[in-house]
């Protein structure tokens, strides 16, 4: 155990060096790409926020059963089957036919190649269960239909929050999947949320549609109220327009109102369909509905074929901003809940880094004086080998860019407290082998040696907890035991290696002393 | 030499009443779950007018209809932490910070606010659990294979000893649980674990070593030796550990308290549980003769 061969301590010395140098970047800056790292600092440290959103599902798997109304009907009249009394409850589709066609229908369903039914071929489950009962069938989504279902309304969800998230220009947000119905946002820097929230919380599913008397309107009509609140109105359920048609939408001021509006540009579909709605809808009125709520319904007056118009609705210029912002950056698919929030300010994380690391510094020196009191040379060898260990420890974290949190923090400074144990454990064990050995180097020899079991297993049991953490915890507990489990492997390298060596030089300088230790 | 096992039969009894304590404590007066576990809302605030103090913001925040809102000094005096239940309204915080302004003027400084859903906190606690049973287990199991069946009971006696006073006192004092709470707990898990393993290790080595000593006197001996180093490494642990709780800040305040009474209860533990358990079970050099001619 004592022999280190010239080329093992250039090889211990040039790591150190490296990490030395790569933990010292978060301080100074580096030209060299490879050194030029810093660690992240974790939303509680820097300040920021955190969210986690989860997608309401449930009116898009309504919506869409609702459409599996009409194509089930088209569907089965094409094959002369007829299919009356449908019925949705409850996320299922109910609907009778004939005690002929019944078996027909339950083939079509059932089919390996169903057209009305889809996904056996790549999922071998079908994306719909069909109960039959005396000629009356519940259609509803089976457990591969959701998850699909799930799976592409979080990548719809995903990509417009970003675009959101994106149009306000906040520094490297961070937008995650989780699970297949959660989208997880990360906004460094950010100390008040309330604008991201808002705009995050609203689905900005828009419609233009005819403000209608007639309730028996063939695409059927339903009563709506204002934004404000001030008055109600029966719109027909035909969409004239949606926020699909739009290319672009900015907040203007109307010159000769004195009135912030929003001005949007249709695509060509939608100018022609807004061009032909509005010659044949002269003297109407046309509702421009956000999200089941009428923003102004102006009576339309003359013929709009340039493929651009404004909507105005009493808006300050905070609030037309974020409506065009909602336009340009598309409808979320399902509405997004907030199901948790934790957001700290930038002065709190500066109190924090400043906590942390008197924590450290002052937890760092009453270690290093207790050592050296307790073991003088060795003492020093220890030191020297602890604040190695810090470096590395550092340059790992920095090397991997990994993220400092507040626990991590804690974790760095307890791995100091706990990093000494191992060099405890192999100096007391040398001290027992000194009663019955004179000869130093036998006696440090079967020091190192027989404390080797221990040392290992105590490491591997704080590691195993570490990585249990790891994988458990979130955020800044992940932090914690990142340190702490990168901890174990930085305090084994330094005293096997370094402190090792430096007892070494020191033993084989002084073989004859006695009370060496 | 110190003769640790004069109280052995003394210092069970004392951990058979202090087990039996917390778990009553636990059952009967429970855990103060924080929001992590429990849903809720909590706001940290720093208020620039000195003369704003508890109970007039607890005054006028019970007037908004919060359900059961708690305010209480958060490290300094003009530092604030307000906690109610979950609240379905959206915009609460907007809505508190609107009707600050209103009441005190705009003197206040939002530093934190968590919100956290039934369904996460829920999701929170189970994850919680069953991280710390899958460090128990795989201590277990890791144990297992190191060392003889005995040694691994007398492990894991100790551990769960230590996980449950641990909460005791949390329960007793009245101490909020939230994540980093558990953090600490599994860090404890890690620390008594590598306390005891190297007491273990000793009795293991002195049993090949001395044919003719009891285990009574053996887990004495091994104590013994490796006393110094139980004390200095706990020392040096507790050192770093103080230093969290006195200058950490608030934020790390119960996580550096759990691990404090953890490091405490471990390293007695290591020696007046796990021995003990060996001693009970009559562990001898049998015992680990077996395992080498296997």
């Amino acid at each position: 155990m004592l022999y280190f061969s010239k080329l093992r301590i250039i090889f211990i010395t040039l790591i150190s060096i490296f990490f030395i140098i790569i933990a010292s970047s978060n301080l100074f800056k580096f030209d060299n790409k490879l050194l030029d790292k810093k660690i992240n600092l974790g939303l509680d440290l820097q300040g920021g926020s955190y969210l986690l959103l989860e997608i309401d599902n449930d009116p898009v798997i309504e919506q869409k059963l609702q459409n599996l109304t009409v194509t089930i009907r088209n569907y089965f009249k094409d094959k002369n089957i007829k299919i009356t009394n449908f019925k949705l409850l409850d996320q299922n589709l109910f609907f009778t036919s004939d005690e002929n066609s019944k078996q027909a229908i339950l083939d079509e369903f059932k089919s390996e190649e169903s057209r009305i039914n889809p996904y056996y071929q790549r999922f071998k489950s079908h994306q719909l269960d069909i109960i039959e009962e005396n000629n009356s069938f519940k259609v509803s989504y089976s457990k591969q239909g959701i998850i699909n279902l799930k799976t592409s309304s979080q990548d719809q969800a995903l990509e417009i929050v970003r675009r959101r998230i994106d149009e306000i220009g906040t520094n490297e947000p961070n937008i995650l999947k989780r699970g297949n119905d959660r989208i997880l946002v990360e906004l460094p820097g950010l100390d008040d949320p309330m604008r991201i929230k808002s705009l995050l919380g609203k689905t900005a599913n828009l419609t233009f549609r005819f403000v209608t008397n007639d309730t028996e309107d063939s695409f059927g009509a339903e009563k709506l109220v204002f934004e404000d609140g001030s008055e109600e109105a029966i719109v027909s359920k035909r969409i004239i327009l949606s926020g699909d048609n739009l290319l672009d939408a900015q907040p203007r001021m109307n010159s000769e109102t004195n009135e912030t509006i929003v001005n949007f540009s249709l695509d060509r579909v939608g100018a022609k369909r807004f061009g032909k709605a509005t010659s044949t809808g002269i003297g109407k009125r046309l509702a421009i509905v956000l999200d089941g709520k009428i923003i102004s319904a102006p009576v339309i007056r003359d013929t709009i074929a340039t493929g651009s118009g404004q909507i105005s609705g009493g808006f300050t210029f905070q609030s037309a901003t974020d409506l065009a912002l909602l336009l340009r950056s598309g409808a979320l698919p399902a509405p997004l809940n907030i199901i948790e929030e934790r957001t700290v300010g930038p002065d709190l994380g500066q109190d924090s880094i400043n906590a942390g690391m008197l924590a450290l510094l002052i937890g760092f020196i009453l270690v290093i004086l207790f050592i050296l009191v307790k073991y003088k040379i060795f003492g020093i060898i220890t030191n020297i080998a602890l604040v190695l260990n810090l470096f590395i420890l550092v340059g790992v974290l920095t090397l991997f860019e990994a993220t400092l949190t507040l626990p991590g923090i804690a974790g760095i400074i307890l791995t100091v407290g706990m990093a000494v144990d191992a060099n405890v454990l192999i100096f007391e064990r040398i001290r027992e082998e000194l009663k019955n050995e004179k000869n130093n180097l036998i006696a440090f020899d079967s020091g190192y040696t027989k404390s080797r079991t221990a040392i290992l297993d105590a490491n591997i049991t704080t590691l195993l907890a570490a990585i249990i953490l790891f994988f458990m915890g979130s955020g800044p507990i992940k932090g914690f035991s990142l340190t702490l489990g990168i901890g174990i492997f930085t305090t084994l390298f330094t005293v096997y290696f370094i402190a090792r060596l430096l007892t070494v030089l020191y033993v084989s300088k002084n073989k004859e002393k006695q009370g060496l230790i | 030499m110190i003769a640790f096992n004069r109280y052995y039969n003394k210092f069970n009894i004392l951990s058979v009443s202090l087990v039996i304590i917390s778990l009553l404590l636990l059952t009967f007066k429970g855990l103060n779950f924080g929001i992590d576990f429990k849903g809720g809302t909590l706001i940290e605030l720093r208020s620039s007018d000195s003369k704003i103090n508890v109970s007039s913001l607890r005054d006028n925040l019970s007037q908004m209809n919060l359900g059961d809102v708690s305010v209480k000094n958060f490290g300094n005096e003009t530092d604030y932490l307000i906690k109610f239940e979950n609240n379905e309204n959206k915009n609460v915080i907007e809505e508190i910070k609107k009707n600050l302004d209103k009441s005190f003027g705009n003197n206040f400084n939002f530093r934190r606010v968590e919100n956290v859903g039934p369904k996460v906190s829920a999701e929170l606690l189970k994850s919680g659990v069953i991280a710390i049973s899958v460090a128990l287990f795989l201590m277990l199991v890791y144990i297992w294979i190191r060392f003889e069946w005995q040694f691994s009971l007398g492990a894991i006696v100790a551990l769960f000893h230590d996980v449950i006073v641990t909460l005791g006192v949390f329960s007793l004092l009245g101490l909020e649980i939230n994540l980093s709470i558990i953090a600490a707990v599994l860090t404890i898990v890690g620390y008594s674990m590598n306390d005891t393993v190297v007491i273990f290790d000793r009795v293991r080595e002195n049993l090949r070593k001395y044919s003719d000593i009891k285990i009574f006197e053996l887990t004495n001996i091994s104590i013994n030796e490796t006393l110094s180093r139980t004390l200095i490494t706990s020392i040096t642990t507790l050192l770093a550990l103080l230093s969290i709780f006195f200058f950490g800040g608030e934020v790390l305040k119960g996580f550096s308290l759990a691990m404090i009474f953890g490091v405490i209860f471990g390293t007695y533990s290591s020696i007046y549980i796990a021995n003990t358990v060996l001693v009970r079970l009559n562990v001898s050099q049998k015992t680990v003769l077996r395992e080498d001619k296997n």
